[in-house]
Formats: structure tokens, C-alpha cells, sequence
């Protein structure tokens, strides 16, 4: 029972970060703009979330900030791919070059060259510090940041599935031309997707650096953005499968900790595989298939055939 | 003005407006932070190409992006997005650094051995990332990614098994020197080789100081046949058709599942090959323990999209990578200046890249400007009707 519990205090952890970085994916690939560059926009949330804790001391101002830098490079993403209707894998994957680079650049100035931040302030959590402190109930008083993670897919499906401007993000997702040609302004709907992606992004790095981990370091995003976009595929690009994606991969995360803390005859090396290898199995019995939206990863050009 | 125009409308231009912008776009950086730009692009320079050892190590940190380079921008042509790369490297320094500490034979065998060991690898891995997309329909991304971690967990595992750990170290067993490509390894290091390379100052800083090995030489010589493999045989169209449109690949009579498959495993193999030439040709000689991915296959990404995905354009793209790459570590020494400067640069650099119409439309705005107003010209409608001339 303690195990169980255990294991769902980490698998909330551990999913919480992808869980916003599958989002964003969600919400921009929907929109028709394949969005590689995720990790990149995680990244930047991370040291944004991290340096604005540290400046402000005020975690909710450090994690809204985040967000708004994870928005500001989506921006970049969002005039080559939308305005400029550039290769977007080509744009997504210059912006997890960039983002790190300024990400390490923006650390180095702000504390004196340190590659990593010092410990800040970080996100409350659910119950308050002290519930239940010492038991193993513990685990599950999570970071206020899985509740907003939770919050924010549901916030997702509904918009995308119960509200006008959610219809449109999918018909523009689907035929841009015919969404333009009922008057929907396709441009403006990528526009729109593409920053709130990022937006979501930024607030999984801070999930990290202000949620779980109380720093920024070189380290802190390692690979998650990547994850998180094979959940949006996994979760055949809707938002609770995106979710329950993060959640089996976390949960197998979660796992390996827990098998490796005790005396399991296999080895760490091969445990640490089994999230990666479990995302692959699962795929291939039991998801199969899965389709983008037909405009995926398609520039619109207005008035083209 | 005319030669101007003409250059911008050319592919290669956008690559250098694009160099060019990142220069800059690093150069405001910089200054913004209060650094010299021009003193760090003058340590980068120097860095990179200040010595002949500089320049030799340039090329020897060139040679695996530019395989992984060619690997990703073969697959890009026929519709492939090998984001697995990092991964296919990594199976292939594994199992060239396996067979190269188990077997030992003469270098003439045991050489092509481990790198055909190497390119099996990632032909190997290449083919199951293939058959899933394939047969299940299972996003080349996912799998690439998935299988990039498990072989990084994979390499730590031999790293550290009991057969190929080397003891109070963080690497696995150095491969047999009749495996080694470092070029002239035996004779450099000899009397003769000493003496001889005394009376060449560059030509020994060169030799013994770096690790320079055949691995540019056959990256160039892979790069040139990707190229003719996929413009000029009758493999290399089908799979650029099945790129192309699918369906209409399969129309006419192409197994595209094959086509899908296939194509993993030649890109797989260079990537493969990669890390085969980084295991024979660079100390330790061995594979170590990792951290972290260590950016082989996304540096090779940056490298096929600065080249255009053109196969061959991988050769200049990735010299110009490495060298900033290399280079960039002395803009650190030197100035004080982080060293990520250089990624914020090469990030920019292949941002502007994917803006392909930039060139043109910067080509039509100096047309414009400079265009001389032509008295003969009959004024035109938007429906191409000729319009009545205006009386002056």
C-alpha cells in the first residue's frame, strides 16, 4: 500500500513537466504547425521561472513569467512558420538550438557566471508544507503545479472541443483553405496556437525549476521536450490522450525509481530504459496507427491552390 | 547591383545571408551584455583556425556531424524526419568499441571490420525505427526519441558490465590498436616518425598533437554518394518519390513499405558509421559512461538544414559548425564571454535558414528600388490587359 502510494506521489511528479510541454504540442500541432521546438521554449521557461523566483521572490509572479518568455520565443516560431511559411521542423529545430544557448547565456549574466542557479523559492504545494509531514501520505501532497497541469487539460479539451474558437483552431488544422474561405482568419488562429504553446511550455520548465527541483541548472530540461512530443503523437493529438500519455510515462518512471532503490536483480542501466521501452511497446499493441491533423506541419499561403 | 540580384536569387545565398545575420544577431548579444563583439569573433577565429592544430581539430570534430549531417538530410529528401540519429551513433560506437576489445586481427581486416560493425548498427537501429513506422504506422519522432534514450542507457550499461569496464574509470575497455584510424598512429610515434617530423613544425604539431584520422575523408566520400544514391539511380528516385507523395509512389508500383524501411537503414548506416570512426580514429578509444545525449544527431540536424539537406552541402556546413563549435570554447578563454554564444548563433543561423523566401524578397525589394523606369513599358491591368497610355 505505502508503494502504491509511493508511486503515485512520483508518477505526478515526474508527468507534471511533460504534461504542460504535451500541451503546448497539443494546442499547436492542432492548429496545423508542427512545433519541434518545445524543449526549446521548456528550457527557457525553466531559467526564466528559476531567475524571476530568485529576483522577485515570488513564485506565482516567477512561474506567470515563465510562461511569458516560453510565449516570446514561440513568437519566433510562430512568424517563421505562420508569416513566413518556413520549413517548421527547420524553425522548431533552430529554436531548441537557440533556447539553450540563451537560456546557459541568460544564467552565466545573471549570477555570475554560474552555470546553474542558486536555490529559490518554489511553488506551494497542495496541502501546505506540513500535511501529513513524515508519513508516506506525503508524497501525495503535490506541487500546485500538477493541479494546474490537470486544470489546464481540461481547460484545453473544453476549448478545443466545446467552444467556436476551438472548432475553428481544428478546421484550421484540417483545411486551412476552407477555414479561410468561411472567413476564419487562418493566420491569426496559427498566430494565437503557436504562442500559447509556448506559453504552456514556459510553464513546464518552471514546473521543473519552481516546482520540483528548486534551481535552474544545465540539466533541468534534459530530453523532456522531446518526450513530451512524442505524447502529443502517443495521445493522438487530443489532450487528456496527450495527458494519460505524460502519466504512463511518469508512471514508469516512477517505477524504475522504485525497483531500483531496492535489491532488484537487474541492473540500473537496463531498469532505466523501461519508461522509453514501455512507450514503444504500448505503441505498437495497443495505439497503433495515429494520424495528425491534415495540415500538419503545411505553411498556409493565402490564395494558393 | 545586377551581380547582386542574381547572387541573392541563387540557393547557396540564403545559407550566407544567413551566416551573416547569425554573426550579427550574436554580435548585439554580445554587446547588449556587455562584451566586445569584435574582439570574441576575433578568438573565434583564431580559436578555430589560429593553428594548424586548431584547423586539425576542427576537422576531426567535423567528421561526425558530418555523417550524422548526411544521414538526417538523406532521410529529410525522402520524407523522413531521423531525429534518432544520436541513437544510431550510439549503437554504432557500442558495437564497434564490443568487437574492436574482442577481436584482434591485422589492421587490413580488423579496420573494416569495425566499421562495417559500426554502420550495422545503425543500419540495424535504423530498420526497427523503419518497420514500426512501416508496419504499425508508428511516428518515425516517437521511436527515434525513445530508441535514442535506450541506447544511451544501453552504452552505460556495457560501459559499466564486468566484460568491458576498464577499472577506476568512467569508460569501457579501449579497442585493439589494429583498429585504430588515427592516421599514421604507429609511425608518428616512432623514432623515424619523430625525427622526420621534426623538420615539419606544422606537419608534427599536427600529427602529435591531435587525433587526425581517415574519418573526413570517408565522410566526404559518403556524402558524395548519398548525393549520386539518391539523384542519379533508379533506388535513390523511389525513394525521393515515396517522399514526395506516398500515394502516388505506391500507385505506380513502388513497395513504399520497403522504400520506408530501406531508407531508415541507409541513413542508420552513416549515422552508424559516425560513431564507428569515432571509436577507431579518436582516444580513448572507447565508449564512456553518459550523462546526457551528446548532441552527435541534433548537431547533425543543424548541420543537414544549414547545408539545405543537400547531401554534399554537408561537407562545408559542417566544417562551419565544428569551427564554430571549436572556436567558440576560446571566445570563453579569451573574452570572458560564455561560450553559449555560439549556440545562440547557430540557432539563429538556422532559423534564418528556414525562412527560404527571405533571399527573394530581399532580391525584388533592391530590384525594385533600383529599377530604371522603362519608357516602352505598356502599363498593365491586375487581368493582364494592356491599359490605355496616360497623356503627360
Amino acid at each position: 500500500m505505502d508503494s502504491i502510494i509511493l508511486l503515485i506521489g512520483i508518477t505526478l511528479m515526474y508527468s507534471t513537466p511533460l504534461i504542460f510541454g504535451a500541451l503546448g504540442g497539443v494546442i499547436s500541432e492542432r492548429s496545423g504547425v508542427t512545433n519541434i521546438g518545445i524543449e526549446g521554449m521548456m528550457v527557457i521557461g525553466a531559467v526564466a521561472g528559476a531567475s524571476a523566483s530568485y529576483f522577485t521572490n515570488n513564485p506565482w509572479i516567477a512561474f506567470l513569467v515563465a510562461g511569458i518568455c516560453g510565449g516570446l520565443v514561440a513568437l519566433l516560431h510562430a512568424i517563421a512558420s505562420v508569416s513566413f511559411a518556413a520549413d517548421q521542423t527547420v524553425s522548431g529545430v533552430a529554436i531548441n538550438l537557440l533556447a539553450p544557448g540563451l537560456a546557459l547565456f541568460l544564467c552565466r549574466y545573471f549570477f555570475d557566471g554560474a552555470a546553474m542557479s542558486p536555490i529559490v523559492e518554489k511553488m506551494p504545494k497542495v496541502f501546505g508544507d506540513s500535511w501529513m509531514a513524515g508519513t508516506v501520505y506525503s508524497n501525495l501532497n503535490v506541487n500546485v503545479t500538477t493541479i494546474i497541469a490537470l486544470l489546464l487539460t481540461i481547460a484545453t479539451w473544453f476549448v478545443l472541443y466545446r467552444t467556436k474558437w476551438g472548432l475553428r483552431v481544428r478546421a484550421v488544422g484540417e483545411h486551412p483553405a476552407a477555414a479561410d474561405t468561411l472567413g476564419i482568419d487562418v493566420y491569426k488562429v496559427r498566430y494565437v496556437c503557436v504562442i500559447l504553446s509556448g506559453v504552456f511550455a514556459g510553464f513546464g520548465g518552471a514546473s521543473m525549476t519552481i516546482g520540483i527541483i528548486s534551481q535552474f541548472t544545465q540539466t533541468a530540461i534534459s530530453g523532456h521536450g522531446f518526450i513530451a512530443m512524442a505524447a502529443v503523437i502517443f495521445g493522438k493529438w487530443t489532450p487528456f490522450g496527450a495527458y494519460g500519455a505524460c502519466l504512463l510515462f511518469g508512471g514508469t518512471q516512477a517505477l524504475t525509481v522504485l525497483l531500483g532503490g531496492g535489491s532488484f536483480p537487474i541492473p540500473s542501466q537496463i531498469l532505466a530504459m523501461l519508461p522509453y521501452a514501455m512507450t514503444i511497446i504500448v505503441l505498437v499493441l495497443f495505439v497503433g496507427r495515429s494520424v495528425a491533423p491534415k495540415a500538419d506541419g503545411v505553411p498556409y499561403i493565402k490564395g494558393s491552390r | 547591383m545586377k551581380a547582386l540580384i542574381k547572387f541573392l536569387r541563387k540557393p547557396i545565398a540564403s545559407s550566407i545571408v544567413a551566416i551573416l545575420l547569425g554573426f550579427l544577431v550574436a554580435a548585439v548579444v554580445l554587446a547588449v551584455a556587455g562584451y566586445d563583439p569584435l574582439g570574441s569573433f576575433g578568438a573565434l577565429f583564431s580559436g578555430a583556425l589560429g593553428r594548424p592544430k586548431y584547423i586539425a581539430n576542427v576537422i576531426i570534430k567535423a567528421t561526425p556531424i558530418l555523417l550524422t549531417g548526411v544521414g538526417v538530410a538523406f532521410a529529410f529528401q525522402t520524407g523522413l524526419f531521423n531525429i534518432g540519429a544520436e541513437g544510431q551513433y550510439i549503437l554504432g560506437t557500442i558495437l564497434t568499441s564490443i568487437v574492436g576489445v574482442m577481436v584482434d586481427l591485422p589492421p587490413v581486416l580488423e579496420i573494416p571490420l569495425l566499421i562495417c560493425c559500426g554502420i550495422f548498427g545503425g543500419a540495424l537501429l535504423g530498420a526497427f525505427i523503419g518497420f514500426l513506422k512501416a508496419k504499425f504506422g508508428i511516428h518515425e519522432v516517437i521511436t527515434s526519441i525513445m530508441t535514442n534514450w535506450i541506447m544511451l542507457y544501453l552504452c552505460n550499461f556495457v560501459v559499466m558490465s564486468d566484460t568491458f569496464h576498464k577499472e577506476n574509470s568512467t569508460s569501457a575497455l579501449p579497442i585493439n590498436t589494429s583498429g585504430y584510424t588515427t592516421i599514421l598512429y604507429n609511425w608518428k610515434k616512432s623514432d623515424a616518425g619523430i625525427e622526420f617530423l621534426n623538420g615539419i613544425p606544422w606537419l608534427k604539431e599536427v600529427l602529435l598533437k591531435t587525433d587526425l584520422n581517415i574519418g573526413f575523408i570517408v565522410g566526404i566520400l559518403v556524402a558524395i554518394f548519398a548525393g549520386w544514391l539518391l539523384s542519379r539511380t533508379k533506388l535513390g528516385y523511389e525513394l525521393r518519390a515515396v517522399g514526395y507523395n506516398r500515394d502516388a509512389a505506391r500507385f505506380s508500383g513502388i513497395n513504399v513499405d520497403r522504400s520506408i524501411i530501406l531508407c531508415m537503414v541507409i541513413s542508420g548506416a552513416f549515422c552508424g558509421l559516425a560513431g564507428s570512426l569515432n571509436i577507431t580514429g579518436i582516444s580513448p578509444h572507447a565508449i564512456t559512461q553518459l550523462a546526457a545525449q551528446e548532441g552527435y544527431g541534433f548537431n547533425g540536424l543543424s548541420v543537414a538544414f544549414i547545408a539545405g539537406c543537400s547531401t554534399v552541402g554537408c561537407i562545408p556546413s559542417s566544417l562551419l559548425f565544428a569551427g564554430l563549435i571549436y572556436g567558440g570554447m576560446s571566445v570563453q578563454q579569451v573574452m570572458g564571454a560564455p561560450s553559449d554564444i555560439i549556440n545562440i548563433m547557430i540557432g539563429t543561423i538556422v532559423f534564418f535558414i528556414a525562412l527560404p523566401g527571405i533571399t527573394n524578397a530581399l532580391a525584388d525589394w533592391i530590384e525594385r528600388r533600383h529599377k530604371e523606369p522603362d519608357p516602352n513599358e505598356v502599363p498593365v491591368a491586375k487581368d493582364g490587359t494592356p491599359l490605355p497610355k496616360r497623356e503627360a
